[in-house]
Order: C-alpha cells, then sequence, then structure tokens
C-alpha cells in the first residue's frame, strides 16, 4: 500500500479510536465560539446543524476498545450494547465537548437514553427528533416541518445565529456533495470490491461522523483516486454479498475483515445509514426547510426503524441485491437490536421468495471473537459458490 | 397491555360481583369475536396503548388485542410453546415474546382464551404509541394475514406537555387515515355523535376508575392497584371503554371498594382479603403473567400492598386529571393517545412515580423489570437510584418477563423480594431507634 493511502486510511481510523474526539475539540477552538452538536443514528437533519455553523458529530458507541465501567451499571443485560458505551462515554466525560445531544427516533432504547440524557445531564441540549411515520405531505409533511423549525430555532438559539435560509441552501448543497461521494464511492465498491475493500471503506466513511463535511467530502475523494493506484490489489474468487442489520450499533472492525477474508466481498450494506439516509439530492432551490421535508418524505432509505406504508418489505433490499450483482445476504445485527431482529424475518421471507442465498448472525459493538464468523462465513460463500458453479 | 379475565382464566380465590360481571363481559366479547365471521361483523386488532375502542366501536367494529391474547396465553401455560412456535419460524430468541407469542399463537390455529377460533383482522389498526415494537408487530402480522393497516403515528411526550401541532399530526391522520379505512372496513360512514355519547360514557367510567385507584391512598388499601390493578381494576376499560356496561361495571366496583372501605377491609386477592398491610409499595413495569398468581402471593404472604403502579397506566392516565371530552372528539384520542404512560419521556415518568410514593404514602417501590419491553425497561436502573435520590424511599429491583416462562426465576425473585422487604423493615427499626 502507498504511504499517502495508508496515511489517509490511518488518519481516519486515528479519528474513529478517538474517544476524547480530540479533533472536534480542535474543529471547535479553531473559531471562536463554534459549537458541536452530537447526534446517535440513524438520521438527523445534519444541514440544520451545519447552517448554524455548529459541527453534527455522530455517536455510535465506543466498539470494543472502551472498558465499560459506569455504563453496564445503567442497563440490564439484555438491552444492546450501544447505550452503555455511550452512556461510559459521557459519564467519563469524554462527551463534555459536545453542546447539545439529538436522539432520533429509531428504537425505544435510544428514545430511553434521550430522557436518561435529560436526567443526568439537565444542564445540557437535549432533543428526542421523532421523525414521521406518517409520509404523506399534508400530514407527515406539515408535522415535519413544524419539527424543523423548532430545531432551527434552537440551532439558532444555541449558535447565537439565528439560520437563515441562504446559508441553509448552502448546508444542503454541500451534504449533497457529501452523500453524492459516498454514492459514488459505494459504486465504486461494487464494481471493484477488492479495490475498495468494506474494511477500507468503512473507515472512511466513518470518519464523517467527527469531520466537517467538506472535509470528509475530500477525505473519500482523495480515496477514490488513490485506491485504484495499488497494483497489487486483485479480484480473487469470493461471493458478492449484502449486509443487512448494521445501521445503528457498529460492528468492530474485526468483523469487517473477517468477512472479507472469509470469502466474501461486501457489495452494499447499510453501515452508518444515517450519512446516505437520504437517497438522492435535495433541491437547492426555494424553501430549503421544505426541501428537506420533501426529501425525508420521499427519498428516506427503507430500513427496520421505518414504517413503509406499501408493506413490501424487503424490496429495496432486492433491489440492492440486483443492482450490486450480489450472490447472497448475511443479516448481520446487533444483539437485542429491535428493529433489526424484528425486521428479519420479512426480509428473510421475500430473499426466500426471490431465492436468494443467505445467513445471519448477530454481533456486539465489543465482540473480541471471530472463529465463528469466519466460519459461517467461509461456509455461506463457499455454499454460494459451489451452487452457482452448479 | 392490560390483563382480562376470562372463563378460563383464573387466579380463582374469593370473587366479588365485579369480578364475575368482568368474566361475563370479556367471556361475551369473546364469543361474539368467534361469531364475528358468520354474524358479518368486522374485526380490528389494535394494541392497548393508544387504543381508540371509541372510535372503532363507533363504527359497530370488534377490537381484539393482540397482548391481551398474548398474556392470556401466559396465564394459560400455553406461551412458552407459541414462543417456541415464532423461533422455529425465525424470530430471534432476543425481542419481545409478546410478539413471538402472538405470531406462534397464530401459527398454531389461532384458538382465543375461551378456547374458540379468533376471527382473522380485518383492518389492523397500528396505533404506535410509547412501543417501537408495536409498528414490527403489525407489519409481520400484515405479512401473515395479507389485509390492510391503518398507521396511526402518535409523537412521543419527550418534553412532558402535548404540543397543538402534535394533536393536529393525530387528527390530520385520523382523518385521511384511519376513519377512511374504518369506513371501508365496516361500510358506515363515520358518525361524531356516535363517538361524542361514546366520549360520554368513557368519562363517566374514567371518574369511576380514577376513584376506585385513589381509594388506595387510604390506610389500609381496600384494592391492590398492580396485581388487583391488571386483573379485575383496570382490563375492563380497554374493550368496554364508551359503553354502558362499561360503566355499569366501574358503578358496581366503586361501591364494593366503597363497602370494603367502610369496612376497613384490605384487598381481595386469590388468597382471601389480605388481612394485614404491613407495606404499602408502588410499582413500576409490567408483571410476569405465566406465573401471575404465584408471583402475586409472594407479595401477599409479606403482607406487601402495592398501592400504585405504573403498568395500569399503559392504557390511559386518567389519574393526572384527562378525561375524554365529547366536544371535541378526535383532538380528545389524540390526547389520550400521547397521554399513556409509556408514550411519556423518562423524567415524567420518574416524576409520577415520585408524586405516587408521596400520595400513596408508600414506604418503599419496587421495579419488575422485563426482558421483553425496552420500552419499559431502558433507564429503569437510572429511575431507581435518582426516585430513591428524591424521595427517600429505598427501591427493589427484580427482573423477570412478560410471558416467556424461561425467564421467571421464582426463588430468585422471592428472594429478591424478601430481602427488599427485610430492608425496609430494617429501615423502620432504625428510624424509630
Amino acid at each position: 500500500m502507498s504511504a499517502e493511502l495508508a496515511n489517509l486510511i490511518t488518519h481516519a481510523q486515528e479519528l474513529n479510536d478517538d474517544f476524547d474526539l480530540t479533533s472536534v475539540r480542535a474543529w471547535k477552538e479553531a473559531g471562536t465560539g463554534r459549537k458541536a452538536i452530537g447526534h446517535m443514528p440513524i438520521y438527523v437533519p445534519r444541514e440544520l446543524i451545519h447552517a448554524a455553523g455548529m459541527l453534527p458529530v455522530g455517536i455510535v458507541g465506543a466498539g470494543e476498545r472502551l472498558e465499560i465501567i459506569r455504563g453496564d451499571a445503567y442497563f440490564q443485560s439484555y438491552i444492546c450494547h450501544i447505550p452503555r458505551s455511550t452512556i461510559e462515554l459521557a459519564l467519563s466525560r469524554r462527551l463534555d465537548v459536545l453542546d447539545g445531544m439529538l436522539f432520533p427516533s429509531i428504537c425505544d432504547v435510544i428514545r430511553n437514553l434521550s430522557g436518561m440524557w435529560a436526567m443526568l445531564f439537565p444542564e445540557r441540549y437535549v432533543r428526542y427528533v421523532d421523525l414521521p411515520q406518517n409520509f404523506e405531505s399534508q400530514t407527515g409533511g406539515v408535522y415535519w416541518r413544524r419539527e424543523l423549525e423548532t430545531l432551527r430555532d434552537d440551532f439558532g438559539r444555541l449558535s447565537g445565529k439565528p439560520i437563515e435560509d441562504a446559508t441553509l441552501r448552502d448546508s444542503i448543497a454541500v451534504y449533497n456533495e457529501n452523500r453524492s461521494t459516498i454514492r459514488e464511492l459505494y459504486r465504486a465498491r461494487s464494481r471493484q470490491p477488492w479495490v475498495y475493500p468494506t474494511s477500507e471503506v468503512y473507515v472512511l466513511l466513518r470518519a464523517g461522523n467527527l469531520l466537517a463535511p467538506e472535509d470528509h467530502t475530500a477525505l473519500l475523494r482523495e480515496y477514490l483516486r488513490l485506491a485504484p493506484l495499488e497494483t497489487d490489489r486483485r479480484d480473487r474468487d469470493q461471493s458478492r454479498v449484502v449486509l443487512v442489520g448494521m445501521f445503528c450499533e457498529q460492528p468492530p472492525l474485526g468483523l469487517l475483515l473477517t468477512l472479507e477474508r472469509a470469502g466474501c466481498w461486501v457489495v452494499d450494506d447499510d453501515l452508518l445509514l444515517g450519512l446516505r439516509w437520504i437517497m438522492g439530492e435535495i433541491s437547492c432551490a426555494g424553501d430549503p426547510l421544505q426541501a428537506l421535508v420533501e426529501a425525508f418524505l420521499t427519498k428516506s432509505a427503507e430500513t427496520a426503524a421505518r414504517y413503509l406504508p406499501d408493506g413490501q418489505h424487503g424490496g429495496a433490499l432486492v433491489e440492492s441485491v440486483r443492482r450490486n450483482r450480489a450472490e447472497g445476504v448475511i443479516f448481520c445485527a446487533p444483539s437485542f437490536c429491535d428493529p433489526a431482529l424484528l425486521e428479519q424475518p420479512m426480509l428473510i421471507t421475500r430473499l426466500d421468495r426471490e431465492g436468494i442465498p443467505h445467513t445471519q448472525f448477530k454481533y456486539s459493538e465489543d465482540t473480541g471473537q471471530f472463529a465463528v464468523t469466519r466460519e459461517q462465513a467461509g461456509t455461506f460463500s463457499d455454499s454460494i459458490r459451489l451452487w452457482s458453479q452448479a | 397491555m392490560t390483563a382480562s379475565s376470562s372463563p378460563r382464566v383464573s387466579v380463582e380465590g374469593d370473587k366479588e360481583r365485579s369480578m364475575l360481571l368482568q368474566k361475563q363481559m370479556i367471556a361475551g366479547h369473546y364469543t361474539a369475536l368467534s361469531r364475528a365471521p358468520q354474524e358479518g361483523r368486522k374485526v380490528v386488532y389494535t394494541f392497548v396503548p393508544g387504543n381508540l375502542t371509541e372510535l372503532l366501536r363507533s363504527f359497530d367494529l370488534l377490537p381484539v388485542l393482540p397482548e391481551i391474547n398474548a398474556l392470556q396465553s401466559g396465564m394459560r401455560k400455553l406461551s412458552g410453546d407459541y414462543i417456541a412456535e415464532a423461533e422455529k419460524h425465525g424470530h430471534s430468541e432476543d425481542v419481545c415474546t409478546y410478539v413471538k407469542c402472538d405470531i406462534g399463537m397464530l401459527k398454531k390455529g389461532n384458538i382465543g382464551p375461551t378456547g374458540e377460533r379468533l376471527p382473522p383482522p380485518d383492518l389492523l389498526l397500528l396505533s404506535y404509541t410509547g412501543c417501537f415494537t408495536f409498528m414490527k408487530w403489525f407489519e409481520l402480522l400484515r405479512q401473515e394475514y395479507d389485509c390492510p393497516v391503518a398507521m396511526l403515528h402518535v409523537p412521543y411526550q419527550s418534553e412532558g406537555h402535548i404540543l397543538p401541532h402534535h394533536v393536529d399530526y393525530i387528527v390530520q391522520q385520523l382523518r385521511t387515515e384511519v376513519i377512511p379505512k374504518l369506513e371501508q372496513v365496516s361500510g358506515l360512514r363515520y358518525d361524531e355523535d356516535r363517538l361524542r355519547e361514546m366520549l360520554r360514557l368513557s368519562a363517566q367510567a374514567e371518574d369511576d376508575l380514577v376513584w376506585v385507584l385513589e381509594s388506595a391512598k387510604h390506610v389500609p388499601s381496600p384494592i391492590d392497584a398492580y396485581f388487583g390493578g391488571v386483573y379485575y381494576i383496570g382490563p375492563m376499560f380497554t374493550a368496554f371503554r364508551g359503553t354502558a356496561e362499561g360503566v355499569s361495571y366501574y358503578r358496581v366496583l366503586r361501591e364494593e371498594v366503597e363497602g370494603r372501605l367502610r369496612e376497613g377491609l384490605g384487598p381481595l386477592t386469590p388468597e382471601g382479603s389480605q388481612e394485614k398491610e404491613r407495606y404499602r409499595l408502588v410499582m413500576e413495569g409490567p408483571p410476569n403473567w405465566t406465573r401471575f398468581r404465584e408471583f402475586w402471593k409472594m407479595f401477599y404472604d409479606e403482607g406487601a400492598v402495592i398501592v400504585a403502579s405504573s403498568y395500569t397506566k399503559v392504557g390511559g392516565l386518567y389519574d393526572g386529571g384527562f378525561r375524554h371530552d365529547p366536544e371535541r372528539p378526535l383532538e380528545t384520542l389524540a390526547e389520550y393517545c400521547m397521554g399513556c404512560y409509556t408514550n411519556l419521556g423518562l423524567p415524567t415518568r420518574l416524576a409520577l412515580l415520585e408524586r405516587y410514593i408521596r400520595e400513596y404514602r408508600a414506604g418503599g417501590f419496587m421495579i419488575n423489570s422485563i426482558k421483553s419491553c425496552n420500552s419499559f425497561s431502558v433507564g429503569q436502573l437510572l429511575m431507581l437510584r435518582q426516585l430513591e435520590q428524591r424521595t427517600g424511599v429505598p427501591g427493589g429491583f427484580i427482573e423477570s418477563d412478560l410471558v416467556d416462562p424461561r425467564y421467571f426465576s421464582a426463588a430468585n425473585i422471592k428472594n429478591r423480594i424478601e430481602s427488599y422487604l427485610q430492608m425496609l423493615d430494617q429501615k423502620r427499626t432504625g428510624v424509630n431507634a
């Protein structure tokens, strides 16, 4: 690997590993009165935070590298891992750099975590972002606009400067560019997963939780330039798979490496889905708040945390399998993840109907052993290749 | 999510007229359900929190509450097999056992509590109130039944107060999503006058329900507001709200409780009247249903009476002053939905429990943390600490599940309850000393 590419990946990895959020502190110190707003997965309108001159910071727990000392005392054993590591980060004052925290409606755990936050840190700005589950413009749209107006006013107050429409349009353009670059990266990986391995793509994508969107876009563009220059990256006889279930609590990097080593090329996934929740461009013309509303209603990703009025679960997954020429699906969900695990039987029914092979296992963000995963993913990959040859 | 008794389910023991009356009424309801297909009556499945019973009944539709079916299965010792059946069909061991019990029951023939087959839904009314799992539950049922769904998204009350645009949002959904589908299924037009009349009846019953619940402020309490609350005080409310029968039921119940108060009697339990009230406790969280009577007896044996509980408020929080208002029919339904206990932010839940401890003069509080129910369980350990700090009253913590018999360790729970109550004794002795 070239030194340039290695440095790029190392830089992103160091950002992700830094639980003290040094990069966020540095960003704040680089300008007077700068503020940062944290948010949990999956989707929040980061454009509004950006338009207020603040830095959106995605918080996705602490993976396997943080010892949980206080966090476990707040959660029963049957609750997923992300809230306990997030509370650990907060109680160890690592999140003090954040001037506010948003908790979008994804499940009851993140929802109740918002209440815990309000109880533990009453002096801080905390907001539960209740996304509409009605996608009609005169119903869910009107409601969502009112919620966005509240957020816009709150962020204006926090930053000390009301958000102007022109500024918000600029921020929408910045995020359009960022999402477009992510989509470009995903397309490139789908074409040549050996050139853009998921273990790298994920590290670079995740840095988007911490970097200003302009910087993240630049980082991704640099990766898109450098990765194809690597001459020793060659295709191998691996199965092309789509990963499902990783939209909130993140897998340890070792798990993604294990899947690749076990013979799977990941050609699509729902890792860090919030960074690309809006599947397309948001209009930069007209009323920008309404543009955010319309984009949410009509371009939101299909995922387990979202109600599907037509009930056609798995449509987007099957479409992804077809578009990315995937040969199978791996359901890889965090233990005790209600949205992913309750959705899974519906998706499996659909895949079975379409004759798409699948397998499933669970993880926790602090999973440290991957032998079983390697065996299962390897067997799955082998079975696909054998089946395809037959 | 509150219980209802039936001819096949009983915790036995002495019964008062209200208990027998509710048994008859609920049996009648299930019989009507079983005959619905033959008699051309339409059936709507919906959930207890945020239920729109008056609206359904104004269209002559019969409600089916899957949580009730699941807990009935738990009490009848059937839930273990149902859950196993669902897990066999690919449902994770990690998720809500109400859902798996319901899916398993469906896979095994959908036999209801009276032993008769439950009719399939003509509509799934997905009142998405206070529980994320509800959404997935009815998405799963939609796949099984291939029937229409009316989705009602009820905004969560994280800030502790209802915002006007939240009311507008729900009313708009009622007008454009729910009512048109009810009209379509029932073949009847929306009749607001009829709805108003039902809401008027609801408000009458609500007055008596609140009176009964608040009777527990007396020492000794004439009721157990948790076990009794889910067994015969609260459950009638859901399916029979807005009916003359419901009003009569709560009138009878109130008169009984007035009688117990006059005679200085404690709560009626399956073991008979509770004679000694040694401990007055507030309870947070749902009960375990698979060993309901045994669970109740653990408290009875120690002379512990639950004087207030949060679980009996998942179907509506009336003791905070809310009453259905017939003058604002759709708005009042919206406010009802938003006020259900599990739709309230943790700080509001905490404040409610604190109020209960003070107003009901409770010497302790206990949390039954349910593996299946993240809506209730996440944050309870913090609530425990903060409630102790705010009130100076010690809290106890036990863990079980709704209807999964694998997650009820009787010896462990009994041990914890006894230890906790001993600790309360020591605290009392210490204070006296």
